[in-house]
């Protein structure tokens, strides 16, 4: 079973490249997890499934948020819910799937199920904003 | 026979907990999450096993041999808790499931008689949940006034605060902790305890920390209710105690119906059995209850001077140790704290903190410890919380400062 704290989970987590309020979006969501406190506050522009976030969490939150926004890039509602369904099944097997590119980082979640809720928040509070849209 | 400091030997403490021996993600188990629940020696687990190879049946209401030696095993069990505690009478030792069933049974039948509608109940901020949600839903069922009692920055009880809140005279019961399972401050209880019966209140004391580390005088304290937990007393889960005084346990309708409870029962009228079996309805947790007089059996042996004194020493070298590391902060500074360390390190979450140390071998509990109103006073939404026992080494805490310096390398 993989490190769950691979080396792009810190980087995306020090780094984000999409963390942020967008000054324009057409609709939003939010995930809180009361076990920990963990917050996310999602962001959604339409066009080209544009994705930003501001977090209040954990380092695999974070890093989960980030990875999702670069893996929803530009697809439809239909495809993000395919991946959204994937990547829960990669977080609670830790089976890789090769359709998942770098979300795959956070397959050694698997090994820890009081975590795993940590990486999908941010995917929940996506479905519940493209359920606005 | 007390082990005095000298002949304290940690290691062969460590041989009596099987557990110790386990590894974890291919490392030595390094527990310091004894606060949440203790580890057993094997002392416990073999009286359990005895019990039920050797020497079981219901208790108190068979006449043949196996229910009288078992209902004595479980009642001598009773005489120990009371000496242990140092309670005036064996009939003021109520068995139940855990401190939280302790101080429910408190809520429930003291709190709905002997409180009226517009009387208050003051608790401090720093309680667990369990000595705080039953005394709200007492006010929403009741009509009674919840009160919080500051505590200071340092994390000690204001008692400029408990003054205030005391001024009117309508608090008729303290609930407060004698040692926080978040800062690890002691309270001063004999002192709370003066000044709540200075001021017509009864003091519930939630012992569940402090009988870990401190030898308990219910008398000394003058505690009119003092509720605790088996499972972090090195015993097994699924039985606490609830102490009262007697006079209060006499006036004190029942808990829960049924079996042991009762007097005698016909369709018009049950009259209750007395204290403390008016409090114990149904079969109890038999071979529980007599894994906590194995536990209170070994804590004795040991002694808690010894075990303070190690504590102590622990205590020292984490607050040294951890408060010098970059970019951690410790929570609270009471001046009187025990083996009890909540800390945060700036740029990573208390659960990375704990799923990191975890791959080392290092078990600490991350999160609101139960205590949410308390990490809103902190300004924190979680933290990390070492915690220490008898069996605990200065390795093991060095082995968390080392863990906590590649936890840094890899946020910083
Ligand atoms: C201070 C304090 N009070 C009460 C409790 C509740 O104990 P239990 O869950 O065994 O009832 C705990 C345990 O976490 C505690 O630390």
């Amino acid at each position: 079973m993989s490190h769950p704290y691979q080396a792009l989970i810190v980087e995306r987590h020090k780094h984000p490249l999409h963390a942020g309020k967008p000054a324009h979006f057409d609709a939003q969501g939010q995930g809180e997890n009361p076990i920990c406190g963990d917050a996310v506050h999602v962001y959604v522009s339409r066009k080209g499934m544009d994705v930003y976030y501001e977090t209040e969490g954990c380092a695999i939150m974070n890093a989960s948020a980030d990875l999702m926004a670069d893996a929803v890039a530009g697809k439809t509602p239909e495809q993000v819910e395919q991946l959204h369904h994937d990547f829960e099944k990669l977080v609670t097997t830790g089976e890789e799937n090769p359709d998942l590119g770098e979300l795959n980082a956070l397959a050694g979640l698997a090994a820890y199920s009081s975590r795993i809720r940590c990486a999908t928040l941010p995917w929940s509070a996506l479905a519940e904003a493209l359920h606005h849209v | 026979m007390s082990a005095t400091l000298e002949t304290f030997d940690v290691a062969a403490i460590r041989d009596d907990f099987p557990i110790l021996k386990q590894q974890v993600h291919g490392k030595k188990l390094v527990f310091l999450d004894s606060a949440a629940s203790a580890q057993k020696p094997r002392a416990v687990i073999d009286a359990m096993c005895h019990v039920m190879e050797a020497q079981y049946a219901n208790v108190h209401r068979g006449l043949h041999y196996m229910s009288e030696k078992t209902s004595d095993a479980f009642e001598a069990v009773r005489d120990k808790v009371a000496g242990f505690i140092n309670a005036a009478s064996r009939e003021e030792i109520i068995f139940t499931r855990n401190a939280t069933e302790s101080i429910n049974l408190v809520a429930y039948t003291w709190g709905r008689t002997a409180l009226k509608p517009g009387d208050a109940v003051a608790v401090s901020e720093m309680e667990h949940h369990a000595n705080l949600v039953p005394w709200q839903m007492l006010r929403d069922a009741h009509g009674t006034e919840l009160r919080i009692v500051k505590i200071t920055d340092s994390g000690e009880i204001d008692f400029d605060s408990l003054e205030q809140v005391f001024a009117d005279g309508k608090v008729k019961l303290l609930a407060i902790t004698q040692m926080s399972n978040v800062l690890g401050t002691y309270t001063p209880v004999e002192r709370l305890a003066k000044f709540a019966h200075e001021h017509g209140a009864k003091i519930l004391i939630d012992g569940c920390q402090a009988i870990v580390h401190r030898a308990i005088d219910v008398q000394a304290i003058d505690a009119d209710f003092f509720a605790f937990s088996g499972h972090k007393l090195y015993g097994p889960t699924g039985i606490g105690v609830l102490y009262a005084k007697r006079e209060i346990l006499e006036e004190m309708p029942p808990f829960m119906g049924g079996g042991e409870m009762i007097a005698s029962v016909s369709y018009e009228k049950t009259t209750f059995a007395k204290p403390p079996f008016r409090f114990e309805a149904g079969t109890p947790a038999i071979i529980e209850t007599i894994g906590l007089g194995a536990a209170i059996d070994y804590v004795n042996a040991i002694g808690f001077e010894a075990i303070a004194a190690h504590e102590r020493a622990l205590t020292e070298h984490a607050l040294a140790t951890l408060g010098t590391l970059e970019g951690v902060n410790i929570l609270g500074q009471a001046q009187d704290r025990g083996g009890v360390i909540s800390f945060t390190m700036r740029g990573a979450h208390a659960h990375d903190i704990a799923t990191l140390l975890d791959r080392q071998g290092i078990a600490v509990r991350a999160g609101h410890h139960c205590a949410e109103p308390l990490m809103g006073r902190l300004g924190v939404t979680s933290t990390a919380r070492a915690s220490f026992a008898l069996y605990t080494t200065t390795e093991e805490i060095d082995a968390l400062a080392h863990g906590m310096q590649r936890i840094r390398q890899i946020f910083a």
